[in-house]
Formats: structure tokens, C-alpha cells, sequence
């Protein structure tokens, strides 16, 4: 059996990798005794059980419930115990929050100050995105914030900069996106893991035992974002971290979308590919990049095919993939002017979507040029709204054009009640998008996050 | 002194270094069992049979309980034992435990757990208030009725009458550290480490489970992440199970729910519907008011009377009602059975009154502000702040005594002065003009802005649990070592209490130690709860020190020739006839001359009287007070909305540590926003919680906290005799995020002429139906 080698608080660990999908935060409570790493939730959305983890891409914050030993591979593990200096000085975003009153309970404490000394590595300083994946019950933030100002001017100590050590092979890992799709082909019935953001949940909530798996991260070539004559092929095992970064340039749009997509530990985990594969009608991605009319490049074995986007969600639970098939890229266009996205959840952040609207409209002069418009959240995939861009195409860009599309909405989509939204509320506001888009393009200001106080 | 510093957390420390402990961290014996529980999956039904075959199968399994193999009391129950810890012939909620799975590990018992077959004849369930009214399904028999003056004929008499209701949601605790417990074996009982707000409880429940007397448990706890009140009485399961199972098979045995499991176990904050009728003259006086509160209590009783009392108590909230008549139903429904939570019912019924005063100022047209001017009760007499405006005409000497609904005269009013100071510091009035100006101007989007009050009763309305204990030692190298009944949740208690003692005996607040609330130590404590903490335990610490104090100046006065009185204990230093010592040479000295330096302390909140049956006497010692302004903007295509900023003045009195009130205060805002904004609790019709992790269940997070956030403390001391007459200050800030809600129902109503009737929560979606309606495009009741 291969083993798991990494480094824990700067010392070497080498596991046995007999049970590839033991979460990090079991590991770290209950073999390491490490219980500074809390379980607030076990699936991803508070952040108590944060850590840092160090590779070639750098360190970033993630969550240890939706963290399988295996994906510690050659990574650089710290948990709050190791943020101390070596003498027992503490570290400078410790140090602030105790300062600030950043502590109640103490229980999201340490999820909190890894985040914040993940961060200060990198020189984040947008300390809501950073730290919008830590809940806090008792605080209401403010002396969290507080602290993270006060040490967002402090260096990082050298003691929390690791670097990834070598480790040979990785178990359950293949190498490249050659050996994978060979070692898929022949086991079709495999769970393919990438980030674990979403299968990490199918361990530690339905408690499923996995057949056999297979990770994703040693694949390095399908994590590549590359230029071609098509716009940006996306290697399926990009993260949505890097890929909001990517997008900021060409789809200010998109990439503000992704700003609101989980939260940062999990943008660090998931990747696109993931997103994308697990079908979700809801994933954020998926309508974005459906109405940017983005191109999915799938492979089994040595065959490859691409297909639209949109065509890969067939129905609720079911997509165009064969079995042994995979995602191994999407190609996002590298232009679509005026594109804009909308998502609409009970919280702004780090929530799922009840309604989220992607909408790209060609204009040529004073006309609807061309108009691709999908919404997720609305049906049993992501889906684009044909009858509405019917009913907008070649027509001038007035309100009276987006009026009279309203009523198409109806025809388009039959959303349905959950505790997310109800189905009324759902059709409404995703009409109420497209006025929006319509707003917003003739300089009327309809975005709460842009007013300041 | 030591008291009134703004001092770091005690913990704070151990909490970011990650060494702070919790029940879940505790090192284990290599032999402990670990438990969870079958679950009901129907809200309703006779259980016909229990198929436990392949629980038993199941891998790790050591043994699976049901309600028969329990060896004494079957009962979990904080009031009136209808709370089974297992069901037994029947089940009443979507999540009730059946069984008991005790396993090798903790994941061998969630697996296992699953693996059980409950078949039900299903029974018709009560879920709703309307059908629990239908089904007159309620706890004490009919509804409970306070009233005072002639409401019907005061309202009929009046100018202008102005009624609706409204529904108000429930609220998950969503404390960080869900319920757990440990008990281990101990000779001739059992030791029990519970996340709880209540070890006393969790001691008698224990006992009465294991069948021995309360002697033969000890209950100890050092800190919980985070209570709310959701570990008042919830966690009583976890530890009866664990102790049950521990005492049955030798082992140590140790329960934690996984979030999903807490949030379908354990109860919520209640949800209310909130109907009212009141007539008002032309000014925007109240002559006359009738609420009905109809109250979802859930399954069992648990603390649901004293919770809905709560709420009738602070129907007034801030308000002189003369004519006043308040019913309050208490439904019994198939659902989670709701308790304790911050404010513990305070909150629904001061919602429920403020919302009276936006309705009657958007009737008459009134400024709302003025609206409740008109109604507040008068400004106690006292020393006119400089730049405070005049005294109110309708003084208290000119309105004679002013009481509350229920017979308590209002004696330690603030408000109007505390108003006033706020209206300044936050710039309402500009401000107010401005978003009179941006809301003309922008087609889109709509701001609101609110002030709102708070008064808030405190003491426990059960008269019996205001008592504390203390015990405190004094070493002989001066080092000192206290206990209390009071237990750490994060609120600072023992920073606070810490600083008592140290100001006591005039030492550093690091030179005080708190250990685990231990009922070993302290008996018969009541929960921390009610806001309390620090008002009885400071107190009881108080009087154990001040023992102490006295007897080491009685022995060092007549050491150095002087008089005890004359003994003076500052800066670490004791000052006895013109000598000087350290505290610790004092403490040495002292242990030498043979004099006890160990006390216990008592305390018993004075002057209360109160009849809960005719509602009338003093509940409270006193009232805490505070207001806030908030400032919200609203996207009127999809109802999305946040806080701009938030403006706060609250009066913690003499404050005992400024950092950790201002904490509080912070703290309870966002909460209280929380709750009337995007945390929306849902349960289907089948009587199943939606809403049961994070993932669909939303607490603030990081950016939802106001963008600009204003904290200041009112500078007053308590007019009563409280520890260094400070206030509490746990409960009463979570109202201040009222203002949230009639922010965001001023700004719906900024949208069109009608009545925007917000519901509560004031989720996107109620507030894009509140827009409607303002707009006349009503959808029809949210």
C-alpha cells in the first residue's frame, strides 16, 4: 500500500493510505489529538475546522471536513497549533484578535485566525471575502474585522511559510490526464475526486461508503488555463479560486460571480470541472458559462468530443457523460461585452443560489444583435431561456422590448418551491433580472452591494 | 480596581491559540463509548414496532436502547416530565429520539443510527398555528389573559384604529459547538462534562435517570461555544444518555450531534403570529391596545410559559399603555419543541409592539420617532445631562407613577434622554432627509432608516431562581481561586466575575483563577440565563470575598494595633496601620495566624414579588435600556437588502468591563438582525425542518454586519444596589436589530402608498412582497 506523506506544523508525516477517504479533521482530532481544529459543521459552511495548506500554488485556507488524507499528498499542512512561533510567541493575527475582543466562545476562534494568516501570505487585505467562510454566532464580526485590520500591516512570521515537500507518487492519484483517462476507462464505476467539496458531503453526511476512487490533483496538465483561437480553455482541475482571478480581466462579470461562490476555502478546493460534472441545477457556474456559450470538452479514454455547454445537462441527476467519461476542459469565449450575472440567495455570501441569472446580449447600434440568456435555479438543470431571447432578438434594445419579454419567462421555465424560495418568487425575480440588465446597461444604479453607506 | 477595565476575555488566549477545550475535546478513555440516536421520521404517529436488527448488526455496535431498557426515569424534561429521553408509544416530531445507539466510535454510531426500522401508525400532525387553534392543541388548558384599564372600549372610543398581524419566525440557536456530552463512571455515581447553561439540571436529570440522589452526580463544565439559550435545556438528553449508558456498562460514554442531527433535535427560538388592535388619537397616543400572541411551542412543554410570559412582559416594551389587554396562546404543535433563546420570548413581544408604532405612524403620517415619543414612558428624574433637551412634559411627576401593564411602576427610565443623545450622534435627522432625497431620485433601489428602543426586564420571572452561590479561596501565597453557579458561554462571565474579586481584594484580575462550573463546588444553581450571569454570581463572589476580606483585616488590624475598617486592600498591596505588605505576604500571614481564607457567598435578588397567574407584582429587579438607528437600502426587483449602518447607545449602567458589553452588544445586533432578515426557518407538510444545516440555514456572515457600525455605552450607574451597579447586558442588545426590520418596512413603504405589512423575516422574497403591496400589487400574504 502507498502511503501519504506530508507535513504537519513543519514535521514530516507518513501515513498508510488504507482508507482513502478518512477526512483531515478526523485525522487531526482523533489520531493527532490536535483538537484546536474544530467541527462546527462537517460539510464545508463554517469554517471552524479551517487550515492552511502550502503547495506549489502557494497557501491557501481550507476546509479539513471536506479534506481527504490522500489530497495531503506532497502539501503542507498547518493547523492553529502551529501558528505559535517557536519560543510560544504567538502570531501576529492572534496576537490582534485577542487585542481587538475578536474572541467570544473561541470555538470559530481558530478557524478564524487561520484564515486570517493564510491571507496575510498572500497580502490579502479584502478581509470579507477571506473570512466570509468562518461564521461567527456571538461577535457579529466587527472586533473580528477590527483584527484583521490591525495585523493586515504586520509581515507574515517565517514560521507559517512552508514550502510542499517532495513525497514521490501519490496514492489513488494518477499522474497525468493520459493515465487517468486509461485508469478510468477500466474502472468506470470509480468516484473521481477533485476539490472534495461536494463529494466530501456524501462521506460525512450520508455516510456512503465510496467504491473505488480516484483523485484528481497529481493531474497538473488539467489544471492549466490556456489562450486559444476559441477564447480560454479551462482545464477541468482549475480551481474556482484561480479561475476568479483568470476572469477578472476578460468577464468582470463572471468573475464577481465567483467572488460570491461558496467561500474562500472552498473557491481554494473546488474546481470548475467539478462544478460542471456533478450536474447541480444550481451550481453557479454552469449558467454563466452557458450564457457565454461555453464549450465542454469531455475524453474517455483516447477519444475526445466537445459539445455546447448546454447540452450536457439533460435532465435533473442526468448528463451527457458516458460511463469511464470525464470533464477534461471548458472553453470559455474570450469576449462577451455587456455580459452580466445575477445571483440571488438569502445571503449574499457563501450561500446557493435560489435564482441565478446570466445574461449576454449582442447589441449592433440601437438593436438586440443576439441574446443568450440561462438561468440556474429555475429547473432541473441549467437551462437558457429560449423563448425570452426570441422575444428580445432583433428587436431595439427599449424598455418596451424587455417588457414585452416578461411574459416569456413563463413559457421558459416552471420553478419550484423549496426553503430557498418559492416558485412565484423565483419566476418574478428572474423577469425581474432581465429588467435589471436592462437598468443597469442605461446607467441605473440596481446592485445593494454598490451603495455605500 | 479591576472592575470597570476593558480586560480580554479570560480565554482569549487559549481560544486563538486553539487550546481552550471544549466537551469534544476532552481526552478519552481508550474505552468509551460513543452514542447517538434514532430519529423519529414522522411528526406523528403510534410506534407499532421497532426493528433495531441491523443496528444491532452494524458494525462497532456495543448496544441499542430503546425506551424499555432504560433502568429509572425516562425524562429529559426542564418542567413538567412530558419529554421522554426515548419515545415510548408514540412520536411527535420529525426527529425525536426512538432509540439509542451505543458503538465504538462515533461514526459506528451516526452509521448504525440509520440502520433502524420504526414503523408508525401515522396519527394526523399539528403543524401549524391555525390548525393547533383548529384542534385547540395548546399547553395550560386556554390562553393566559393580562389586562389592565378597558382596551375594547378605549380602542372604541378612539379617533383612529389601526389593526393587522404578523408573523413572526422561529430562530436557530446555531451556537459553533453543538450539544455534547461525556459522562464517566465514578464510584457510586457518575461524573458528567455537558455543554450546558444549566449543570444543576443536567445533575438532577442525571440523577433521576440513574436512580440515585443528586449526591451522587457531579456535573462539571468550563465552556460551551456558544449557548444562546439553546443549552438551557437541550443538552439534558445528551447527558442523561451518556450517564444511563455509562452506569450500565462500566464505560465511559461520551454524545455529540452532528449539525445536521442538532438542528432536527433540539428546539428553536419560537415562532409567533402576532395579531393587534389599537385605537390612537391624532398625536399618535395609544388609548388603547389588544394583542394576541399565538405562540408555535412545538411537542413537549419544556420552557415554552415563562418564554411566552416573557413575551407578554415586554408587549409594553418601551410604551406607557394605559388600556392593555395581551392573550397568549400556547400551541401545541408536532414540531421540534421550542425553548430558550437570547431575550427568551422578549424579543417577539417587543417586536410585536414596535411594529404597532410604524403601522400607526404610516396611518397618520407620522415620523415614526415621534410616534413612539408620544407613547414612551417618562424620563426618571435624575441629574440633567449636559446638552440633554428639557425634561419631558409629561414627567413622572406630572403623570404621577407610571406603570408597566402588569403593575410595575417604571422608575429607572432612560430612554428619553438616551434617545435623544442618539438622534444627535447618528445625524438622524440629516440623514433621514437624505434618504427622502435618494428615495425620490432612484427608481430601483429604496433606503430605510429606523430608530428603535429597547427596555428589558431583568431578572428571572420564576422569583425562586434569582440566587447564586459562590466559593472562593485565597491561598497562601496570595494567589486566589474561585468558583460560581454562573458558566462561561463566551460571554465574558468570568472575566467579569474575576474582575469582582480581584477589586475585592485589590489585586489584578490575572491573579483571580475560575475553574469548571462544578456543582461539586456550588450547589443548587440556577442556569445562566436570563442575563444574569454576572448580576447573581458577581454578587455571590462578592459577599464569599468580602468574608474573607473582613476576616484577614480583622487578624491583621489587631496584628499591627489598628482597626479592620482601617485595613485597606489596593494595587496588590495591604495597608494596616501605617505598614505595608504585599497581598500574598498579607494571604501568607494571614494562613499562619490560623484564619480561614476560604468562603462561600449567597446572594438573592431583593424586592421581587410577582403573581404569573393574575399578572401583575415586580418581575424585575430593573430594567436595561438602549436604542438603535439602522440604515438599510432594498433592491426592489428581487427584495435583496442590507444594513448600511448601524448606530447604537446602550446602557449597560456602571459597566464592568466596557470591552466585553460593547462584545455583547455587537454581538446581539447582528443576531437580532439575523433573525429578521435571512435566517428563515422551514419545515415542509410533513412536519420535516429544510432548513437544518448551514448550507440552508443563514446566520449572518462576515459582510452582513452593518458597513458602518457605531457603539457607544450610556453612562449611567443601575439606581438599584447591583455589583458595582452595573447592568446585565447579554439579552437585551439582540432587540437593538428590531431597528433592522422597520428599517427595511420603511423603506418597502417608500416604494408605494399602502401598507407594506413586512413579515418577519424579512427575507428578499418578504420583501419583495412587502414592496408589492406598498405598491398595490399585492401577491397576497407573504
Amino acid at each position: 500500500m502507498a502511503e501519504i506523506g506530508f507535513v504537519l506544523n513543519g514535521a514530516p508525516v507518513r501515513l498508510s493510505a488504507s482508507s482513502p477517504t478518512r477526512t483531515l479533521l478526523d485525522w487531526l482530532r482523533e489520531e493527532r489529538g490536535l483538537t484546536g481544529t474544530k467541527e462546527g459543521c462537517n460539510e464545508g459552511d463554517c469554517g471552524a475546522c479551517t487550515v492552511m495548506v502550502t503547495d506549489d500554488d502557494g497557501a491557501r485556507a481550507l476546509n479539513a471536513c471536506l479534506l481527504f488524507l490522500p489530497q495531503l499528498h506532497g502539501k503542507a499542512v498547518r493547523t492553529v497549533e502551529g501558528l505559535a512561533g517557536p519560543s510560544g510567541e504567538l502570531h501576529p493575527v492572534q496576537e490582534a484578535m485577542i487585542a481587538n475582543h475578536g474572541s467570544q466562545c473561541g470555538f470559530c476562534t481558530p478557524g478564524f485566525v487561520v484564515s486570517m494568516a493564510a491571507a496575510q501570505i498572500n497580502g490579502r487585505t479584502d478581509h470579507d471575502d477571506v473570512l466570509a467562510g468562518n461564521l461567527c454566532r456571538c461577535t457579529g464580526y466587527a472586533p473580528i474585522i477590527r483584527a484583521a485590520g490591525a495585523a493586515a500591516g504586520t509581515p507574515a512570521p517565517g514560521w507559517v511559510r512552508d514550502s510542499a515537500p517532495e513525497a514521490g507518487p501519490a496514492p489513488f492519484a494518477p499522474a497525468s490526464s493520459d493515465e487517468l483517462a486509461a485508469w478510468y476507462e477500466e474502472h468506470p464505476e470509480a468516484v473521481l475526486i477533485a476539490g472534495a467539496t461536494d463529494v466530501g458531503l456524501w462521506v460525512t453526511k450520508q455516510l456512503r461508503d465510496l467504491p473505488e476512487v480516484a483523485f484528481l490533483h497529481a493531474c497538473r496538465d488539467l489544471q492549466r488555463i490556456e489562450t486559444t483561437p476559441d477564447g480560454f480553455r479551462v482545464g477541468a482541475g482549475v480551481t474556482i479560486a484561480r479561475l476568479r482571478s483568470a476572469m477578472a480581466g476578460p468577464h468582470p462579470a463572471f468573475a464577481e460571480l465567483l467572488r460570491r461562490f461558496a467561500s474562500e476555502q472552498v473557491r481554494g478546493a473546488a474546481t470548475i470541472g467539478g462544478n460542471i460534472a456533478n450536474g447541480s441545477p444550481i451550481g453557479d457556474a454552469a449558467p454563466a458559462l452557458i450564457a457565454m456559450a461555453a464549450r465542454l470538452h469531455l475524453r474517455k479514454g483516447a477519444a475526445r468530443r466537445e459539445i455546447a455547454l448546454e447540452d450536457f445537462f439533460l435532465d435533473y441527476g442526468r448528463q451527457d457523460r458516458a460511463k469511464g467519461e470525464f470533464v477534461e476542459a471548458v472553453t470559455i469565449p474570450a469576449s462577451a461585452t455587456g455580459f452580466t450575472c445575477y445571483k440571488l440567495s438569502k445571503r449574499f455570501d457563501q450561500d446557493i443560489s435560489a435564482v441565478c441569472g446570466c445574461f449576454n446580449l449582442a447589441l449592433d447600434g440601437s438593436k438586440i444583435a443576439s441574446a443568450r440568456i440561462a438561468f440556474g435555479g429555475m429547473a432541473g438543470v441549467p437551462k437558457r431561456a429560449r423563448t425570452v431571447e426570441a422575444a428580445l432578438e432583433g428587436r431595439p434594445f427599449t424598455r418596451a422590448t424587455f417588457e414585452a419579454a416578461l411574459p416569456a419567462f413563463a413559457a421558459d421555465f416552471a420553478p419550484i418551491d423549496d426553503m430557498r424560495a418559492s416558485a412565484g418568487y423565483r419566476l418574478e425575480t428572474a423577469a425581474n433580472m432581465l429588467l435589471r440588465h436592462f437598468l443597469e446597461r442605461t446607467g441605473v444604479r440596481a446592485n445593494v452591494l454598490e451603495v455605500e453607506p | 480596581m479591576s472592575v470597570a477595565k476593558p480586560l480580554p476575555h479570560d480565554s482569549a488566549h487559549l481560544h486563538v491559540a486553539g487550546t481552550a477545550r471544549y466537551v469534544d475535546d476532552l481526552p478519552l478513555p481508550a474505552n468509551t463509548l460513543h452514542l447517538a440516536f434514532g430519529l423519529s421520521t414522522l411528526a406523528h404517529g403510534e410506534i407499532l414496532s421497532v426493528d433495531l436488527t441491523e443496528v444491532r448488526a452494524s458494525p462497532g455496535v456495543v448496544a441499542v436502547w430503546t425506551a424499555a431498557d432504560l433502568p429509572f426515569a425516562n425524562d429529559v424534561s426542564p418542567s413538567i416530565h412530558d419529554e421522554p429521553l426515548l419515545a415510548t408509544d408514540r412520536v411527535h416530531y420529525v426527529g425525536q429520539p426512538v432509540f439509542l445507539v451505543a458503538a465504538e466510535s462515533h461514526l459506528a454510531a451516526r452509521r448504525a443510527a440509520r440502520k433502524g426500522k420504526i414503523v408508525c401508525r401515522e396519527l394526523p400532525a399539528i403543524l401549524t398555528v391555525d390548525e393547533a387553534l383548529a384542534a385547540e392543541s395548546r399547553f395550560e388548558g386556554g390562553p393566559v389573559i393580562w389586562a389592565r384599564g378597558d382596551a375594547g372600549a378605549a380602542i372604541a372610543a378612539a379617533p383612529r384604529v389601526v389593526e393587522g398581524r404578523f408573523d413572526i419566525g422561529g430562530q436557530e440557536h446555531f451556537y459553533l459547538e453543538g450539544q455534547a456530552a461525556l459522562a464517566l463512571p465514578a464510584e457510586g455515581g457518575v461524573t458528567v462534562h455537558a455543554s450546558s447553561q444549566h449543570p444543576t439540571e443536567i445533575q438532577h436529570k442525571v440523577a433521576e435517570a440513574i436512580g440515585a440522589s443528586m449526591n451522587a452526580v457531579r456535573v462539571e463544565m468550563r465552556r460551551m461555544g456558544g449557548g444562546f439559550g439553546g443549552k438551557e435545556s437541550q443538552g439534558n438528553a445528551l447527558a442523561v444518555a451518556c450517564a444511563v449508558i455509562a452506569r450500565a456498562f462500566g464505560r465511559p460514554a461520551k454524545m455529540r450531534y452532528d449539525r445536521d442531527d442538532d438542528m432536527v433535535i433540539t428546539g428553536k427560538r419560537h415562532d409567533f403570529r402576532i395579531e393587534y388592535c389599537t385605537g390612537v388619537d391624532e398625536a399618535g397616543r395609544i388609548l388603547g391596545i389588544e394583542f394576541r400572541h399565538l405562540a408555535r411551542c412545538g411537542w413537549s412543554q419544556d420552557l415554552s410559559l415563562p418564554v411566552c410570559d416573557r413575551a407578554m412582559l415586554h408587549a409594553d416594551n418601551a410604551y406607557h399603555l394605559e388600556n392593555i389587554r395581551i392573550e397568549s396562546h400556547r400551541l401545541r404543535t408536532n414540531t421540534q419543541s421550542a425553548t430558550a433563546f437570547r431575550g427568551f420570548g422578549g424579543p417577539q413581544g417587543m417586536l410585536g409592539i414596535e411594529r404597532v408604532m410604524d403601522h400607526v405612524a404610516h396611518a397618520l403620517g407620522m415620523d415614526p420617532l415621534a410616534v413612539r415619543r408620544a407613547n414612551f414612558y417618562a424620563d426618571a428624574p435624575g441629574p440633567r445631562r449636559p446638552g440633554a433637551p428639557p425634561p419631558d412634559p409629561r414627567s413622572i411627576s406630572a403623570k404621577k407613577r407610571q406603570e408597566t401593564p402588569y403593575g410595575m411602576a417604571v422608575e429607572d427610565f432612560i430612554l428619553g434622554g438616551l434617545v435623544a443623545r442618539l438622534e444627535e450622534t447618528s445625524g438622524l435627522a440629516a440623514r433621514r432627509a437624505a434618504v427622502a432625497d435618494w428615495n425620490a431620485r432612484e427608481p430601483v433601489l429604496k433606503k430605510g432608516i429606523a430608530l428603535t428602543p429597547v427596555k428589558f426586564g431583568i431578572s428571572f420571572t420564576l422569583t425562586h431562581l434569582n440566587q447564586a452561590g459562590a466559593l472562593v479561596h485565597v491561598y497562601q501565597d496570595g494567589s486566589i481561586h474561585l468558583n460560581h453557579g454562573g458558566t462561561e458561554m463566551g460571554q465574558g462571565l468570568h472575566r467579569k466575575v474575576a474582575q469582582v474579586a480581584a477589586s475585592a481584594f485589590g489585586v489584578e484580575a490575572e491573579t483571580v483563577a475560575i475553574t469548571a462550573t462544578d456543582t461539586g463546588k456550588v450547589p443548587n444553581t440556577s442556569a445562566t440565563a436570563a442575563s444574569s450571569g454576572a448580576d447573581l454570581n458577581g454578587m455571590a463572589v462578592k459577599a464569599a470575598c468580602d468574608a474573607i476580606r473582613g476576616r484577614m483585616a480583622e487578624f491583621l488590624a489587631a496584628e499591627h494595633q489598628s482597626e479592620p475598617h482601617k485595613v485597606h486592600f489596593e494595587d496588590g498591596r495591604v495597608f494596616v496601620g501605617g505598614a505595608e505588605m504585599s497581598f500574598a505576604e498579607a494571604a501568607a500571614r494571614c494562613y499562619q495566624g490560623r484564619v480561614s481564607l476560604s468562603s462561600t457567598g449567597f446572594y438573592a435578588t431583593p424586592d421581587l414579588a410577582w403573581d404569573r397567574r393574575a399578572g401583575r407584582g415586580r418581575p424585575f429587579y430593573y430594567f436595561a435600556y438602549g436604542a438603535a438607528v439602522s440604515e438599510v437600502v432594498i433592491d426592489t426587483l428581487t427584495g435583496e437588502n442590507r444594513i448600511l449602518r448601524a448606530d447604537i447607545l446602550h446602557d449597560c449602567g456602571a459597566s464592568l468591563n466596557p470591552a466585553i458589553d460593547i462584545g455583547q452588544i455587537e454581538g446581539g445586533f447582528v443576531q437580532g438582525a439575523g433573525w429578521l432578515t435571512t435566517e428563515e426557518l422551514v419545515w415542509d407538510d410533513r412536519g420535516r425542518l429544510r432548513t437544518h444545516a448551514p448550507s440552508t440555514y443563514k446566520i449572518p456572515a462576515c459582510s452582513d454586519r452593518p458597513r458602518v457600525f457605531n457603539v457607544a455605552l450610556w453612562d449611567g450607574a443601575n439606581r438599584e444596589e447591583t455589583i458595582y451597579r452595573s447592568k446585565a447586558v447579554g439579552e437585551p442588545p439582540l432587540m437593538l436589530g428590531i431597528s433592522v426590520f422597520s428599517a427595511l418596512a420603511a423603506a418597502c413603504a417608500a416604494c408605494g402608498p399602502h401598507y407594506p405589512d413586512l413579515q418577519a423575516p424579512a427575507t428578499a422574497e418578504a420583501v419583495l412582497a412587502a414592496v408589492n403591496r406598498a405598491r398595490g400589487l399585492g401577491r397576497g400574504r407573504a
